[in-house]
């Protein structure tokens, strides 16, 4: 598409290059500056009116070089990341980012991070809080980054190691834990084994199992006199049962196993789920084999001493070293919190510290060394006003890092790109900049649509909206979001939803504000009118009773008892809200002010197409697309609007001058029908019976209306051929000047000139003559030099841009009726809502059942209210307002192509780093 | 012409001042400029909306066409006026 990219350099940069024919890399230094300011042109300055850097355009951004020597760079980039003001080209975009120059230090600094998260996640898992600082600590030196990452290092190597000694020492805990319900076990199953054994022995004295001495004696002989071998262990539960029944098998019947539960607690304190068992079999063979086994179940093996003393010993020695190891744990577990604690305390501190070297060897990787290998070079974009701040910023590094050298800042000509576009915002345009940006960046120092927004978007959200009521909803949710921004802050970066409502807070209380002013102009709160100025309407006549309950009259307006003749002095009436033909005046009404306030924004946008123009320079285009668009939508459509104010203010009912009043009601002609004759060319034909009384105002409104209305649509549809070749010719017939003038100079320089020297009469009728009129499909290109496009192409454009304008004036015009339709569903909605469900209640007769029933539906009106009414039609409502803005508003004069300055800024940078920390922190386990 | 020229002048002196005196009291600050615009397009707006209606309803070509139970209750309950 071709643009006026070629002039739409900056020409604030002009007074610098012009006279210097060098295009690139001229350096001058940045002193010379100061004059930038002065050398703008009066255009500029009229156009920044309320002060410099305003919303109106995105702001002048200056290319710079920036050359730093080698050991300042890193301070002067620290204080340029505070800042927030620069933004960096990539110097070396073919390299990859493994072979850049500060690799190494990257890597560095991801390291520290992972230890950081490592120490966070354990933080996190032991619920330490994590101390959030109040300020926002510096970049540190890089020397500092050394002693971070030992101290880091050591930190985390202290850490892991405690937390495998805990695990190690709670793994010996459970061992332990377990050979002492063992030995307890054991001494359970001997002691019940040597009864039976001395039962079967026959001595019956030795059913006194107090006297464990003797018992012991006795079956320690019984026991070796059998040559029993055990086997005692711990399994669990759920195996024990298949563990039996395999011993069982292998050893042929030939093992005898006692089990039981363990109902002590284990050391992570659930209750273990573990049995101990104790095998008595014969034979060495059996043992090897029942080893087997044990080693196939995971059964741990203990030795288990025969000898009850033994036993007894060992079971003193384990509960010793339980308490010793009670103990330990405690102190592990101690030194691990406080290590911890440490931890916790400095971590965002930290975090902070390491993101930003990180950042800026980021930053610096980005630089280009210089020949001499002793200065980093770089290349950037920064806002013009804010090159004095950048200056300091710059000296302070230098200072600080004790560097001799200043940094230079250079101002070095862009040739074919596109500055970014930077609007300076705050919390309050920020919300109408995005909705804009949503659509399309401004292309730079473009007219920026985002300031009238601020107005009009809330306005036609209103008109679309309109209700008191739900107004208030809406109005109180954006108070309460305002009121609580700082608390609601946090909650906003977490959720998406409610995130996008917060960032629109603003834009929802001015919705709030409008929609409550068009609420009263619509009269029209929770469904219902309200009556506060006394209606214009009045029923004078007598009644006659018994009032025949179905009948309808219509109130007379001629009638001077019925209505006032003077209208209800703020907004509807509220003599409408129960008639029966209330849609039908409604209707009329709103679609008219629906064609009114489009056709107001549509113009709006074409005179900000004009100030796009002027920006440009572009004066031809003024009376090449500029003129003939506004004069097209004026007479064809701005007439329509005359008409219907000239219908509402001229025709009147009048019941006393009935028969002799030419503007009578009767006589109101029909502004679609007189519209389409516009149109057609058609003479109306005049209606016999009201010829009489309305002498011709029936169908014309005043005299002379037709051959204005021929006028007007000849000369509109005249317009069309001018949108379409007049710019074209131009441009062909400027060509041609600068071949016969034979200069090989800039583009741009030409076309300053061009405006006001445009080439004499004769030469242009030559040229038109030679030239084709309907030469889109003649080859007649004048492609020489480099990026000039060829007529056709030209014409293509053109004709898409004309063909675009006109039809889309039509359709525009049509889409702006979604304002009368979506305040009819609105007004309709809730009117049903009303009437369907909290009507019931209020018209139940007896008290004591409507006043519960009011109650309970009242909960289900006002849900349904907020739910339907409020957000979706709300939302709705949004969703056309902006769409209107974008389609029918912009069009008419936005590019969008811009890109959007993204400067070199710390907190945009931890914010992201912190957003990708707990999505980390949240992924692994 | 219907119009009675008090609630015109009246309505149309507040979005005056709105519009178009309160954009040149404002402070110098930063964001003048842009709080002069938006206060001069919803003064323009407000008003145009306001004057619409109140155009479209000065002249009425129809009258509300009301049930017999709603006319009575407007004779009963709403002070016409002394004709």
């Amino acid at each position: 598409m071709m643009s006026d990219a070629g002039s739409s350099s900056d020409h604030e940069l002009q007074p610098l290059i012009k006279g210097s024919s060098a295009r690139n890399g001229s350096a001058q230094t940045i002193n010379n500056r100061s004059y930038s300011s002065s050398g703008q042109s009066c255009f500029s300055n009229m156009c920044s009116f309320g002060g410099n850097a305003v919303l109106f355009r995105s702001e002048p951004m200056s290319r710079c070089q920036l050359i730093l020597q080698s050991e300042a760079a890193y301070n002067c980039i620290a204080e340029l990341g505070e800042l927030g003001l620069v933004q960096f080209v990539d110097l070396n975009p073919e390299v990859s980012s493994f072979q850049r120059k500060f690799v190494s230090e990257v890597k560095r600094c991801e390291e520290m991070e992972r230890k950081m998260r490592y120490i966070q996640k354990e933080a996190m898992r032991d619920e330490l809080p994590i101390h959030e600082p109040d300020e926002n600590p510096p970049a540190p030196a890089p020397r500092e980054m050394t002693e971070l990452e030992t101290s880091l290092s050591h930190l985390e190597k202290d850490l892991s190691d405690v937390t495998t000694n805990y695990v190690a020492l709670k793994k010996n805990q459970q061992d332990l834990l377990e050979m002492k319900n063992l030995l307890s076990k054991a001494d359970a199953f001997l002691s019940e084994s040597s009864l039976q054994i001395a039962d079967s022995a026959g001595d019956e004295e030795t059913r006194n199992t107090d006297d464990a001495q003797l018992i012991d004696v006795r079956t320690d002989e019984g026991f070796s006199s059998m040559k029993f071998n055990i086997t005692a262990g711990v399994i669990e539960r759920s195996k024990m049962n298949s563990f039996e029944r395999i011993l069982w098998r292998v050893s042929k019947g030939n093992v005898f196993v006692r089990f039981s539960d363990i109902e002590d607690e284990s050391a992570h304190g659930a209750l273990l789920d573990k049995s101990v068992f104790m095998i008595f079999y014969q034979g060495e063979a059996l043992k090897a084999r029942v080893k087997k086994i044990c080693e196939g179940y995971h059964a741990v093996v203990y030795p288990c001493p025969e000898k009850a003393s033994e036993r007894r010993e060992m079971k003193y020695g384990v509960n010793t070293r339980l308490e010793d190891m009670k103990t330990v744990l405690n102190e592990t577990e101690i030194h691990r919190r406080r290590l911890l604690e440490t931890g916790a305390r400095n971590l965002r501190l930290w975090f902070t510290k390491i993101r930003k070297i990180k950042a800026i060897y980021h930053c610096l990787n980005l630089f280009s060394f210089d020949v001499t290998q002793k200065a980093l070079v770089a290349e950037c974009w920064m806002p013009e006003h804010d090159i004095q701040v950048i200056q300091e910023a710059l000296q302070r590094g230098a200072d600080a890092s004790g560097s001799t050298i200043p940094p230079i800042l250079n101002s070095v000509a862009y040739v074919d790109e596109m500055p970014p576009t930077f609007n300076r915002l705050n919390k309050y345009t920020s919300g109408f900049q995005s909705l804009v940006d949503a659509y399309g960046v401004n292309s730079y120092r473009e007219v920026n649509p985002a300031v009238y927004t601020i107005a009009t978007f809330p306005f036609l959200f209103a008109v679309m909206f309109g209700d008191v009521g739900h107004g208030l909803i809406v109005l109180l949710a954006g108070i309460w979001m305002v009121m609580q921004e700082n608390k609601l802050e946090k909650t906003a970066e977490k959720s998406e939803i409610f995130g996008i409502f917060f960032g629109g807070r603003y834009i929802i209380l001015l919705m709030g504000l409008f929609s409550i002013y068009t609420g009263f102009i619509y009269n029209d709160i929770f469904s219902k009118s309200m009556n506060i100025f006394g209606s214009h309407w009045n029923y004078n006549e007598t009644f006659q009773f018994p009032l025949k309950m179905e009948d309808s009259l219509m109130l007379d307006p001629g009638n001077r008892g019925q209505y006032q003749f003077t209208p209800y002095v703020f907004g509807v009436d509220p003599a409408w809200q129960s008639a029966t033909n209330k849609i039908t005046f409604l209707n009329g009404y709103k679609m008219k002010i629906s064609l009114i306030f489009g056709l107001i924004h549509m113009v709006f946008g074409i005179t900000l197409s004009l100030w796009n123009k002027v920006i440009k320079r572009s004066y031809a285009d003024i009376f090449l697309e500029f003129i003939p668009q506004l004069y097209f939508i004026v007479a064809i459509f701005c007439y329509l609007i005359f008409m219907i104010m000239f219908k509402w203010v001229s025709y009147y009912a009048d019941n006393a001058t009935q028969d002799t009043n030419v503007w009578s009601e009767h006589c109101a002609p029909n502004l679609l029908i007189t519209f389409i004759n516009m149109m057609l060319f058609k003479a109306a034909d005049p209606d016999p019976k009201l010829v009489a009384i309305c002498q011709g105002k029936e169908t014309y409104m005043y005299g002379g209306q037709y051959y204005i209305q021929v006028f007007l649509v000849i000369s509109g549809v005249l317009m069309v051929p001018i949108m379409l070749f007049g710019k074209p010719i131009h441009t062909i017939m400027g060509r041609r000047a600068r071949r016969r003038n034979y200069e090989p100079m800039a583009d741009n320089l030409l076309d300053a000139e061009e405006g006001p020297a445009r080439d004499g009469d004769t030469d242009a009728s030559v040229e038109i003559r030679n030239g084709q009129p309907g030469g889109r499909s003649a080859p007649v290109s004048s492609g020489h030099g480099g990026g000039e496009d060829s007529f056709s192409e030209i014409m293509i454009y053109q004709g898409i841009h004309t063909i675009e304008y006109v039809l889309g004036s039509v359709s525009h015009t049509a889409s702006y009726l979604r304002l009368w339709a979506l305040s009819l569903a609105h007004s309709q909605l809730s009117e049903v809502l009303w009437s369907m469900v909290m009507n019931i209640p209020l018209s139940t007769s007896n008290p004591f059942v409507a006043v519960p029933m009011l109650y309970v539906i009242f909960s289900f009106w006002a849900v349904c209210s907020v739910g339907i009414l409020v957000v979706m039609e709300g939302l709705s409502a949004f969703l056309h307002t902006l769409r209107l803005h974008w389609v029918e508003f912009q069009s008419k004069f936005y590019k969008g192509e811009g890109v959007l300055f993204v400067p070199f800024h710390f907190t945009g940078y931890l914010k992201e780093a912190e957003a990708a920390d707990l999505e980390v922190i949240k992924g692994t386990p | 012409m219907g119009a009675s020229w008090l609630p015109i002048i009246f309505f149309s002196l507040i979005w005056f001042v709105v519009g178009g005196i309160i954009p040149f009291m404002i402070p110098k600050n930063p964001n003048r400029g842009v709080l002069q615009v938006v206060l001069m397009l919803t003064g323009a707006s407000c008003w145009l909306f306001w004057l619409c209606c109140y155009m479209a309803q000065m002249n009425p070509l129809i009258g509300p066409i009301l049930p017999q139970k709603t006319l009575f209750a407007i004779h009963q309950y709403w002070n016409g006026w002394d004709d």
